[in-house]
């Protein structure tokens, strides 16, 4: 039993002692010395290498060059492949060398950083790697936290500490932290969860002298955070090094590939399989030919292994292999890395993704995805935080029946007001000066009933620091109305009540959580009475009202109706005169539940639960929450570029909508727009279906569904379906639930994606990855998933591209996305420019890349023809080896880093030039059949022009200049010259740059050229360079260069005109725009109504009040406030 | 840690970063495309019959030698037993032969661009560097041509080097009957860079070239070993004989020929006047196994080179496309201008 005890906490739960090394020694826990390096000095090489070959690119190149050491069969030597294996190996040697030196670098630096350990009662200063799990460590202003610390004391008041998380999250936030325990000699006992890599996570015990205290997040302190604000604090380190959160979040993330990266894997296995077809026939050949003529050339040259033909066509076949083995362009996936790479830094370079306000550029954060912003048609949106600013302010409230709230008002006459609140109604100061009991009591909740701290630096200049900006705005709007909430401690909070300072004992805070949606505080004011004030969703307060309020209930109701209907997020607020015997009663059995090790959670609610009842209805608060800038210019941008939106929110009905007309995704001109929302599964069918029938009459009732099998992958592809006219849908969090399921899904799918907009409302996080999931399996289609919050973070991982608004709610969703910025308008930039430049560049250089590899290989089968099959190559085996690696890389980068069609305001003025991208129409399995046409083409041109010109033909001296060197040098510049034009006629914008690496690069083939053959080159390598003297005597002729000139044009001028004649009978969206640039006419906004929005999340409820609820219930941080659906109004509506 | 400041990220805003680099977009309308597609059209044909007004002045005669037919002169040469043979081929020129007339033989379907054939050779060796006459570099393949069998090392080695072309020709004048023989000048037929860099002989050995051969044999199918290749003039021996530098300039077509002699010099330095010829061949060289055909040509050459009717056809061809693909291009275009207006 005893062993089983001891594997138990080993390897389940950590088990720790302060300062007490030998103890927590024996457990063998890391210590705080961190590793993110890979390799020493010695496994650098060969571990690397080790990595890279099993890359399948490098693998390939390592077969072919075991092929080509095979004497037999070696039709090139062994540098073609050497040289460009070695420059792809040691680029990448060389990347991740200065990676892991930098990360050597930084694990030294941060290794051997200084903290204060306490030993032995003494303070010592250590170096961080040497600091071990169970020490107490001290740490002052500005310094980084050392490892995960349990937080003990600081120098603050209530023992609080502000830190900074930018090593976390990149971004300044400041938090509160809590303290516990103020003894610091302490031989406390930790019990917690094993290492693990949720942050906002965190489960243990400490026992003090035989009292167990529960310990939840708030009590921790996380490596990569910095102390701010604060003088000192002393932590116990409960994880160190590789267990701390930090490290263990730097894992692996998921890894996303494109379509196009799909597509291109599968061009590559088919030009694996047409390379061994192109083989096959050339071996084919040789068989026949060896068998015709090759015995009797014998003659000329025998060989050792006699004529065997079908042997020979053996060996052939694998000599053409490696010199076809061009069509397989492994530089490929380098050189798109490279362009996704200078994509990426276009983005994180943009001034115009760049918020002056936060500080923050475009960043993106996974560099393999660019061209698919180009294809995007769905976009999955969340609402709070991401198309609104989730700054909240108080608008409007409803107190005892009264509605308030239509004009501007003045609060001078309060010295303590937040100049920036503005209120616009002048009745409600005449209540509240005139001291209406219930309207002081509302507010006298709402300064009471929170989580906020506020700060005085000095007098009268109040700051709260709120978990949601929702109970800012609450807060704020009592303290401008007279009841100013001041300052607290865990046991009072003081306000000033109209000018006259009132402390209150706070009794227990019953705290938020997205189960219960409501908060209750319970309080003893000056005189002695408790109070209970509770302020929630309406639905959960008006299931909890005293009969007494059913009247004000009704009123309140067709306010709150009102209010959602503007858009704006509603409150209840009740209170409720409580009972001294039965608190103390109550109280107690609070205590026992919170201390309980089970259950902790479900016996607090229960205990909630029943001093949570009979409530006297006090009013309703609505709060406002602006859209961002350019949100509905945003939206109409991407509907016009066919870009379908759905926001996924946990907002009411009312609000989504109304937010849903306000951004202009929801239109007066749209046909109709589809609300479902009922509660059984066959209803919302139903809704789904005539929904359906009335968008599109004649669509049946099987959806149509395209089955494919791809590579052993079985999909269902849902095809788009006609429909005539924009429509819209809502559809709330109930129906959804239904609508997802398995046999109801399909349904959704075709409804859903018949509509322009489509809201759906309370939905759960798990629900909006659903949805999106939903679209990605069942659509050919890219989805975009965009959010602010954690909340998000499932979708953004789900959709194809997540990005993220490193917004306020902190930066979890940021961390998760593949690109992040700081407003919701900047998408439209991501998207239409940088998304659609990057698909066309992506685009482009894959077709010009396969054409120009094509090209080039094609040459070596015609010229198979007329050497017996015996694979000589048409080319000098230089120009192989450079041609991909130095004459033809560059130009081609350029092309796919700096070309565009059209600038970035024409891509803004036409969105629909963004429709190419999300038909796949810039390369496809078509597309690539042309370019294989194509080069084939220019390949016969490239190889019978030369052959035909130089057939029996002489130099005009009479020397001979049909040899195979000249005629090799030839065919080259033919072809190098043939694929630079074709270039400059594939670039749209010739700039500098890229004609520099044109033109630079065509130069440079001549000085290379006329270098290898020249007469130093062969005296020293005499056996590598034997061309020696080609380029002299051949590029001096007239016939020579009238033949290359001949092949460029005759490969050139049938592309001009086919695509002049396209140009003019069948114009594509570019050419039309290309041809007329005129004004749009932009389509009106609406701005009928007004957008708002509004969210709550947990807050500092056990911080409040930590002295005395010490052991307060691990929670998990809500999410958005109100999650449940509330289907009140929609009845009353139906009714 | 972090840059403090107010805008202490922001990106660079440069002309390269935001993409705003001063660019020209060049585009494909009718403005610049027809009349481009008429003029290139004109240019090439203008091109076209220059080319082909040159090739139809070069004057070229062209005999095939192989001896296929049972009436052609040199049948009786084409049995393999029949050693050192000689044939005779006659032929008459009914106008001047303009000057330098060069003489060439040429081989049909016969394979120099075969890949193990090319390859079959030593470069080292050729230079003159005598470490490579005895061991072989290893970065080159001779075989089966390395060693012979007795396992001594051939010198010059290869396939390429076996495989000479050793027919040899007289050219004769048929002046009332008696033969007047046109002196062939087989001086400076071969690259100026393989004579004077590529190609080098081993520094003789007390004076003499043979001395550096030794311990080597000549490839099999030689009479002669290298440094007796010309028997007529010391210093066309060797590496440096021309014959021998011509031939190791492989073809790159199976149909090719080669630089036999100029005719330069004397009566004839103006050219063959018309007349009747007779062309004495030394039957030497095998090619009717492979189905080969071996040739001989005279011809001058002109700017362009020599004869080739292609590239002037070709030249007027592409040109007569390109005016009509201009006419086609200015019908659409006429036809198609107005109607995208209304649709854009």
């Amino acid at each position: 039993i005893y062993v089983v005890f001891f594997y138990f906490i080993s390897s389940e739960e950590r088990h720790l002692r302060a300062n007490d090394r030998e103890y927590n020694l024996s457990f063998m826990y890391a210590n705080n010395a961190i590793k993110t390096s890979k390799y020493n000095v010695f496994t650098f090489l060969p571990l690397n290498l080790f990595e890279q070959f099993q890359r399948l690119a490098n693998a390939y190149f390592v077969f072919l060059l075991i092929l080509q050491l095979i004497p037999q069969i070696s039709s090139l030597s062994w540098f073609t492949t050497v040289v460009p294996l070695l420059l792809v190996l040691s680029i990448t040697l060389a990347k991740d060398l200065s990676d892991d030196i930098t990360r050597h670098k930084n694990d030294k630096h941060v290794n051997n950083r200084k903290v204060e350990v306490l030993i032995n009662g003494e303070l010592k200063s250590e170096k961080w790697m040497n600091v071990q799990v169970g020490d107490i460590v001290k740490l002052e202003n500005n310094e980084f936290v050392t490892a995960d610390l349990l937080l003990l004391s600081s120098s603050e008041p209530l023992n609080l500490i502000y830190i900074e998380t930018a090593e976390l999250d990149g971004l300044v936030t400041e938090t509160l932290i809590k303290y516990t325990i103020s003894i610091l000699y302490i031989s406390g006992e930790v019990r917690c969860e094993p290492p693990n890599n949720r942050l906002d996570k965190f489960t243990g015990t400490l026992t003090v002298r035989g009292e167990t205290f529960a310990l939840d997040n708030e009590r921790i302190l996380l490596r990569g955070c910095t102390l701010r604000n604060t003088e000192w604090c002393f932590g116990l380190v409960v994880f160190g090094g590789p267990d701390t959160k930090l490290m263990q979040n730097s894992g692996k993330s998921i890894f996303k590939r494109t379509s196009i990266d799909h597509l291109m894997n599968f061009l590559v296995m088919f030009i694996f399989g047409f390379l061994a077809f192109l083989c096959a026939i050339l071996s084919i050949g040789n068989g026949i030919w060896e068998y015709q003529e090759g015995n009797s050339f014998i003659t000329f040259l025998p060989r050792a292994d006699g004529a065997n033909a079908s042997l020979s066509a053996f060996l052939t076949f694998w000599s053409y292999v490696i010199i076809l083995n061009t069509v397989v362009p492994i530089s490929l996936y380098v050189s798109v890395e490279i362009l996704r790479l200078g994509n990426s830094y276009f983005i994180d370079w943009d001034c115009k993704m760049y918020h002056v306000k936060s500080n923050t550029p475009a960043q993106a954060r996974t560099t393999t995805l660019n061209e698919e912003l180009g294809q995007i048609k769905y976009i999955f949106s969340d609402k709070t935080g991401t198309l609104t600013q989730n700054i909240m302010t108080f608008n409007r409230c409803s107190i005892n029946g009264k509605s308030y709230g239509k004009k501007k008002i003045d609060f001078s006459w309060n010295s303590l007001a937040d100049s920036k609140f503005c209120f616009h109604d002048h009745k409600l100061v005449e209540a509240v000066k005139s001291g209406s009991p219930e309207v002081r009591a509302f507010f006298r909740l709402l300064a009471l009933c929170h989580t906020v701290m506020a700060e005085e630096k000095t007098e009268g200049e109040l700051f709260y620091q709120a978990q949601s900006p929702d109970e800012g705005a609450l807060v704020t709007a009592a303290r401008n109305f007279g009841f100013v909430f001041r300052s607290r401690t865990p046991e009072t909070i003081s306000l000033v009540e109209m000018g006259v300072p009132t402390t209150y004992e706070l009794l227990a805070v019953l705290d938020f959580n997205n189960v219960r949606k409501r908060m209750s505080v319970i309080v003893r004011n000056p005189e002695g009475k408790l109070t209970l004030y509770c302020k929630g969703a309406d639905t959960i307060i008006f299931e909890r009202l005293h009969p007494l309020s059913s009247k004000l209930m009704e009123v309140t109701t067709e306010h709150l109706n009102e209010y959602a209907g503007e858009g704006l997020r509603t409150l209840a607020l009740a209170y409720k005169d409580l009972d001294e015997d039965k608190f103390e009663e109550w109280k107690e059995r609070h205590h026992e539940a919170s201390t309980s090790l089970e259950d902790r959670e479900a016996k607090l609610d229960a205990i909630y639960e029943e001093i949570e009842k009979d409530l006297l209805l006090l009013g309703a608060s609505a709060v406002e929450d602006k859209l961002q800038d350019g949100v509905p210019q945003t939206i109409e941008q991407l509907a016009k570029a066919d870009i379908k939106i759905w926001v996924l929110t946990g907002d009411k009905q009312e609000t989504a909508e109304n937010i849903g007309y306000s951004c202009n995704m929801l239109r007066e001109e749209m046909k109709e727009i589809f609300i479902v929302a009922s509660n059984t599964a066959e209803e919302v069918r139903e809704e789904l279906v005539n929904a359906r029938k009335k968008m599109s009459p004649e669509s049946g009732d099987e959806p149509p569904i395209e089955k494919s099998r791809f590579l052993g992958k079985k999909s269902q592809v849902v095809e788009d379906e006609k429909v005539n006219g924009e429509y819209g849908l809502v559809i709330n969090g109930h129906s959804l639930a239904f609508a997802l399921q398995k046999d109801m899904q399909l349904e959704l799918l075709r409804t859903a994606c018949m509509c322009q907009a489509v809201i759906c409302c309370r939905v759960t996080p798990l629900q909006k990855a659903q949805v999106v999931e939903l679209v990605k399996k069942h659509k050919k289609a890219v989805t975009l998933a965009i959010g602010d919050g954690a909340n998000d973070v499932s979708m953004i991982k789900t959709a194809h591209i997540g990005v993220g608004i490193s917004g306020q709610e902190g930066m979890q969703a940021v961390l998760s996305s593949d690109f992040s910025f700081a407003q919701f308008r900047y998408l439209q930039r991501l998207l239409l420019v940088h998304g659609r430049w990057s698909y066309l560049r992506m685009c482009k250089f894959l077709r010009y890349f396969f054409y120009k590899n094509f090209t080039f290989t094609f040459v070596h089968f015609w010229y198979a023809f007329f050497c017996g099959f015996s694979a000589q190559t048409v080319y000098d085996e230089w120009f192989i080896t450079l041609y991909n690696l130095i004459y033809a890389a560059l130009p081609v980068i350029g092309l796919s880093l700096f070309d565009q069609d059209v600038n970035d305001r024409w891509s803004f003025q036409y969105p629909q030039l963004y429709a190419p991208g999300q038909l796949n129409q810039y390369f496809s399995k078509m597309a690539f059949a042309r370019i294989l046409l194509h080069s084939c083409y220019s390949s016969l041109i490239l190889f019978f022009v030369p052959w035909a010109a130089m057939c029996d033909t002489v130099r005009d001296d009479g020397k001979d200049i049909a040899d195979y060197q000249s005629f090799a040098l030839l065919a080259q510049t033919c072809l190098l010259i043939v694929v630079s034009v074709q270039l400059g006629l594939d670039t749209y914008y010739w700039t500098a740059v890229s004609q520099f690496f044109l033109w630079g690069s065509l130069s440079v083939y001549f000085a290379v050229t006329f270098t290898m053959y020249s007469n130093g080159m062969y005296l020293i390598f005499t056996s590598s360079f034997p061309f020696i003297g080609t380029a002299r005597n051949s590029l001096n002729q007239p016939n020579i260069w009238l033949t290359i000139f001949l092949t460029t044009i005759l490969c050139i001028l049938p592309v001009v005109a086919k695509r002049f004649l396209f140009i003019q009978l069948k114009p594509t969206i570019n050419d039309k725009v290309g041809s007329t640039p005129r004004k749009v006419p932009r389509r009106r906004i609406s701005t009928r109504r007004s957008g708002y929005a509004f969210s709550h999340a947990r807050g500092y409820g056990d911080l409040v009040t930590s002295g005395r609820f010490l052991r307060i219930p691990v929670k998990t941080r809500s999410a958005l406030f109100p999650h449940t659906d509330t289907t009140l109004y929609l009845y009353k509506k139906n009714m | 840690m972090k840059n403090e400041g107010k805008s202490a990220q922001r990106p660079d805003n440069t002309a390269f970063t935001q993409q705003r680099l001063p660019a020209w977009q060049p585009i494909l309308s009718a403005g610049i495309v027809i009349p481009g597609f008429l003029i290139i059209g004109l240019a090439f044909i203008g091109i076209g019959i220059g080319l082909f007004l040159t090739s139809q002045t070069i004057q070229v005669q062209e005999m095939d030698y192989t001896g296929v037919e049972k009436d052609s002169p040199c049948f009786r040469c084409t049995i393999p037993s029949n050693l050192n043979c000689t044939c005779e081929v006659t032929f008459s020129l009914s106008t001047l032969f303009t000057g330098p007339v060069f003489f060439y033989y040429g081989l049909s379907n016969y394979y120099q661009n075969f890949r193990r054939y090319g390859v079959s050779k030593d470069y080292n060796q050729l230079t003159g560097d005598t470490r490579y006459f005895k061991s072989r570099s290893p970065e080159e393949d001779c075989s089966p041509y390395s060693y012979d069998s007795n396992n001594n090392p051939i010198v010059p080695c290869g396939a390429i080097a076996n495989s000479i072309f050793n027919d040899t020709f007289e050219l004769y004048q048929i002046i009332n009957g008696t033969k007047k023989q046109v002196p062939l000048d087989g001086r400076g037929i071969s690259w100026w860079t393989d004579y004077n860099i590529k190609y080098r002989n081993p520094s003789p050995v007390n004076g003499s070239l043979a001395k550096a051969f030794d311990g080597t044999v000549k490839p099999i199918n030689w009479p002669r070993p290298a440094y007796e290749l010309d028997l007529t003039d010391p210093n066309n021996n060797g590496f440096l004989n021309q014959d021998f530098l011509v031939w190791m300039r492989r073809a790159a077509l199976p149909q090719f020929r080669k630089l036999y002699r100029r005719i330069t010099d004397g009566d004839y330095a103006a050219g063959l006047p018309a007349g009747n010829y007779s062309l004495t061949v030394h039957y030497n060289y095998p090619v009717l196994s492979f189905d080969g055909r071996k040739k001989v040509v005279f011809s001058n050459v002109s700017w362009m080179g020599g004869k080739n009717n292609f590239l002037g056809l070709a030249y007027l061809v592409v040109g007569s496309l390109c005016v009509v693909m201009s006419v086609v291009m200015l019908v659409v275009y006429a036809k198609f201008k107005f109607s995208d207006d209304d649709d854009a």
